[in-house]
């Protein structure tokens, strides 16, 4: 019983130890381990396979200098607080009306949910089809005698984000919609009591009261929702495979194309890098306040 | 139990039921919005029914005048992606024989992992579990590449085996995740009940843990499901053309340049390619609204 060994300490638990050889492996050699290899080697000049020969910052200088690159970070950023802000906004809206103890919820829900069962590619190619001018929405609206209606977002490089992003929404929404709702319904009766004895309006209840109560929801959904926004790749694959042109680009095909395509590595490695500095961007002040703040308060 | 007691006694002011203007606002709202989200449900659906001289005079959204197969036939037989003129069957037989395996190894491994993390804790295994769920908000892009190399070590690169290894890898922070909330539910007084019994790491596993947590595995297959189903990203990666899952094939289809657009089939088969994660999300109801939850608020 006194000796403690090193070599009992490690039989102890043996099996839990082995079962979780896999997470273990996943959590150091993919995901510590990939992440460090790849922002190592983006300081290389790999080009066909990966090599160890250091060259500082110039992949990233020759990143930052690339037009198609600064396209794909610009159209990022715009979609991006675009596809934040409304799909938080309607998601919310979404689910305060659902909140007003209708009937047919679950029908409602089961119409605003399915498309986030289907997959981005289909998405893009629905919606590409959709806006197709030649027979889409332009097409239906001219025929109705307006002909000079033109709506073909796909096809104008100003405006083919607003393309993406219709369809982005119709995707995404339902499920912002659904995990509002559980934040609605996590709210205590007796707030919506104490405010109706005070004779304070439904909206500005929710307003002053609801929103910031339901803070912890907002900011998980705003992780969530932003994280998948950075990772932004099927749909623009399917829906405008980045064009016109190089219009509707985004950071996720850049590294695809130049680790798999132009056979860049050195590029790809830059450019990856980079998204994992903007998700970082994103991560670390959501970390400080959610584990920071609850140490404080 | 507790759903019968709230059932029989009623509480709260009793519903109204006339036609006031707020009501009307509130359906309206709805109406218009649902419409946004089954329009192109709709349009696929009559798309797809249609021959090409009809998509050409009509609209859109207009059923079809003559109802016609044909698009659906051709697009799980005959249509081509480069010089394979088999159809999208192709990818649909590849995705399964990606989604089973990936399927019942990444949640064997995830439900294992929250098991060992609830009952089992070892020194800096709640680190492990840390840097699981931090590394699930990293870009897949970052870790592309090191997954190639450490694939092709194994000699698993581009084939269907390290595709399912690459799905049980980046499946497994959500599902550890889901199953380690589930266990942790699960009054302790059972495990350590076991542990006097004589009961080691996998006995408790399975005669204890599996039995009592069907529901959550239910939960994670259909996660899972629909997740590797429509992924995209990985497999036109970790897989060659001969091996291309159904999204990956169905893409190339839609968006190949060369020859004349068929829209039908086009139509067709996205549709095709949906009809799994649809099937799953009309079956499942509550339970794919679980899940996703399951997946989100308690991250």
């Amino acid at each position: 019983m006194a000796g403690n060994t090193l070599g009992a300490r490690l039989m102890r638990n043996l099996n839990a130890k082995i079962a979780a050889i896999p997470m273990v492996t996943t959590a150091l050699v993919v995901f510590l381990g990939g992440t460090a290899w790849t922002v190592l080697y983006s300081f290389t000049n790999s080009k066909l396979l990966p090599r160890n020969s250091f060259i500082g910052f110039d992949q990233y200088e020759r990143l930052w200098s690339n037009s198609r690159w600064l396209t794909s970070i610009q159209n990022l950023m715009i979609y991006g607080i675009l596809a934040l802000v409304f799909t938080i906004a309607i998601g919310f809206l979404l689910a305060v009306l659902m909140d007003q103890k209708i009937r047919f919820e679950d029908t409602f829900r089961t119409i605003m949910l399915y498309p986030f069962a289907l997959s981005f590619i289909v998405t893009g190619l629905v919606w590409q089809w959709i806006l197709n001018p030649e027979f889409g929405i332009q097409h239906i609206v001219r025929s109705l005698g307006w002909d000079g209606f033109t709506f073909d977002p796909l096809n104008n490089p100003d405006v083919v984000l607003y393309g993406l992003l219709i369809a982005g929404l119709w995707q995404g929404t339902g499920f912002v919609m659904c995990i509002m709702l559980a934040g609605l319904r996590g709210i205590d009766d007796d707030i919506w009591k104490a405010a109706r004895v005070d004779g304070i309006p439904r909206w500005k209840t929710y307003l002053f009261v609801v929103i910031p109560m339901m803070r912890p929801v907002f900011v998980t959904t705003l992780v969530i929702v932003a994280s998948g926004i950075i990772k932004l790749y099927d749909l623009v694959v399917a829906q405008t495979s980045g064009g016109p042109g190089t219009a509707s680009q985004v950071p996720a095909m850049y590294v695809y194309d130049y680790m798999f395509q132009a056979q860049n590595l050195g590029q790809g490695f830059a450019a990856s890098s980079m998204m994992l500095l903007s998700v970082l961007i994103v991560l670390i002040p959501w970390a400080y306040l959610e584990f920071g703040g609850k140490k404080r308060g | 139990m507790a759903d019968l007691t709230a059932t029989a006694i009623p509480s709260g002011p009793r519903p109204r039921r006339r036609l006031s203007g707020r009501n009307i606002m509130i359906y309206g709202t709805l109406l218009i919005v649902s419409l946004y989200y089954i329009l192109p449900l709709w349009v696929m659906v009559m798309t797809s029914l249609k021959g090409m001289p009809e998509i050409r005079m009509g609209s859109i959204f207009s059923p079809p005048v003559e109802i016609t197969f044909q698009p659906w036939v051709k697009a799980w037989a005959e249509a081509c992606t480069g010089l394979n003129c088999d159809g999208l069957s192709r990818g649909f037989w590849n995705s399964v024989r990606i989604l089973i395996p990936s399927v019942i190894l990444s949640i064997a491994v995830a439900s294992v992992n929250g098991y060992a993390l609830i009952n089992w804790k070892f020194k800096g295994s709640e680190v492990f579990f840390t840097i699981l769920i931090f590394g699930s908000f990293i870009p897949y892009q970052v870790m592309l590449y090191p997954i190639v190399i450490l694939l092709r070590e194994i000699g698993l690169y581009g084939s269907l085996s390290g595709l399912v290894i690459v799905h049980t890898i980046f499946g497994m922070p959500i599902l550890t995740l889901l199953f380690r909330n589930y266990f942790s539910s699960i009054p302790e007084e059972l495990f350590k009940a076991a542990r006097v019994d004589g009961a080691g790491f996998w006995g408790i596993y399975f005669r204890i843990m599996l039995p009592m947590s069907l529901p959550i595995f239910v939960v994670a297959v259909i996660l899972q499901v629909t997740g590797i189903w429509n992924d995209f990203l990985f497999g036109v990666v970790y897989t060659k053309p001969e091996l291309y899952p159904m999204t990956v094939q169905l893409n190339n289809i839609v968006n190949s340049v060369q020859g004349v657009k068929e829209y039908n089939v086009n139509m067709a088969a996205t549709l095709l390619t949906g009809l799994v994660p649809l099937t799953i999300y009309f079956i499942s109801g509550k339970l794919f609204v679980r899940g996703i939850a399951a997946g989100a608020v308690k991250g």
